[in-house]
């Protein structure tokens, strides 16, 4: 469905946005899971069939007018993964701030410590 | 200033290649051809009603295994840069929960792992499957985490879990190897009948198996991040 | 009538995204990032993929935000920890 691509669109580009822009790193983390989200609808809005229902089989429902099973099995991986990912990254802004003491990424401006 | 002028321009320019190139793609009237293969395919030699699960466990169950390795990987690196900085030995006094949610949780949390293991049991019939369930699982430990003030998790029996389900699921794939068709084919039990319970081959074991491993893993890292003391 | 309410959904998504980025306490960020997994699952579920909604609730709206909140409550301990010493 064409809106919720352009939907999906308009997060990846807010995400992308906060992720350039913002010097917290907890909210340069929150960009990156916004930028997910956005790139999962996208994913889902393209397998969608005008008129059609879940691709789960019974008697009742008609097998020419299922949804595109494809996409729905990608993107549950990806959700999975991605918390794993924003569940690391946390853990290394922990470490940062215990490090440094801020979490102002523009305090980490050095290559040596 | 011409940073931001500079970031404004390639956002705007990626935005407008990203909008323009999905609102171009046209919505589908019909299934496309591979999809209509999967559809009746899955229906047909798998046998099992739920076609994402046929595609996630048998047709691309090379992907999940990809995502089940990079989900240990994962919980292994969290596990490790949490606990470098332990030696400040101090370790903080919890508040106990309210009587409230003391009292629920004792009555909640079998019956929020009942569900789970009903919804992986139940993959290849309704919509969930090892992932949902491994998910709830791991929302029904952090309940336990979160309303006991001491809560003790055998973690030799998590370890256990988790390696023993990866070590069985990579074990069933080689057996598809030699029994049937290839790596991680499900046609080693009979495929029965479409919507029973013990049909659809060896997804079942095999979606259960995913089902354990992604909720233990998912159980450590919370419990390496409740425990960061 | 479906496709008005997918566009409201949308909307609020939009707003929610842009108030985790501009808000000013890092708490109600981290809220707001939870709204925008449980209007993705609705949307998911209009879509007709109950799967990808079942796992979209639980991973995104639920456990994403405790994650984030477990590494709050630590960052914030460990700053008043800071203090003290």
């Amino acid at each position: 469905m064409t809106a919720v691509s352009i939907i999906g669109s308009i997060l990846i580009i807010i995400g992308l946005w906060g992720m350039l822009t913002k010097k917290n790193i907890v909210k340069i983390i929150i960009g990156f899971s916004i930028i997910d989200t956005g790139i999962h609808l996208i994913i889902v809005s393209v397998g969608y069939i005008r008129g059609g229902t879940a691709p789960i089989l019974d008697s009742t429902v008609d097998r020419a007018r299922v949804v595109d099973p494809l996409p729905s099995a990608l993107v549950l991986t990806a959700i999975v993964i991605g918390l794993a990912i924003t569940a690391l990254m946390l853990v290394y802004a922990v470490q940062l701030h215990r490090k440094r003491g801020s979490l102002d990424i523009t305090a980490y401006k050095e290559l040596k410590c | 200033m011409i940073k931001r002028a500079l970031i404004l321009i390639v956002v705007a320019v990626a935005g407008w290649f990203l909008i323009s190139f999905t609102a171009s793609v046209p919505e589908q009237e019909t299934l496309p051809l591979l999809a209509e293969q999967y559809v009746s395919q899955g229906a047909g030699r798998v046998g099992s009603a739920n076609i994402v699960t046929a595609v996630v466990v048998t047709f691309r169950g090379l992907d999940t295994l990809g995502e089940v390795a990079v989900l240990f990987i994962a919980t292994a690196g969290i596990g490790f840069l949490m606990r470098l900085d332990t030696d400040k030995g101090k370790r903080r006094t919890r508040t106990p929960a309210s009587e409230l949610l003391q009292t629920g949780s004792g009555f909640l949390i079998p019956l929020i792992i009942l569900f789970g293991v009903y919804i992986f049991l139940h993959g290849h019939l309704t919509p969930g499957g090892g992932f949902q369930g491994g998910v709830v699982i791991a929302s029904a430990v952090l309940l336990m985490l979160l309303a006991r003030t001491d809560p003790r998790i055998n973690h030799t029996m998590l370890r256990a879990v988790e390696s023993l389900s990866g070590a069985f699921y990579v074990g069933i794939g080689v057996l598809g190897l030699i029994l049937a068709a290839g790596f991680l084919d499900s046609r080693i039990l009979p495929a029965g009948t479409l919507g029973a319970l013990a049909s659809a081959g060896a997804i079942p074991v095999i979606y259960s198996l995913i089902g354990l491993k992604v909720g233990s893993e998912l159980v450590s890292i919370l419990d390496t991040l409740h425990n960061a003391e | 009538m479906l496709y008005i309410f997918i566009i409201a959904l949308g909307i609020i998504m939009i707003a929610a995204a842009l108030y985790a980025l501009y808000a000013g306490k890092l708490i109600h960020a981290i809220i707001s990032a939870g709204v925008i997994g449980l209007l993705a699952s609705i949307i998911y579920l209009i879509l007709a993929a109950p799967d990808v909604a079942m796992t979209e609730a639980a991973i995104g709206s639920a456990l994403t935000t405790v994650v984030f909140l477990y590494a709050f409550n630590r960052i914030c301990a460990d700053r008043k920890e800071g203090e003290n010493d």
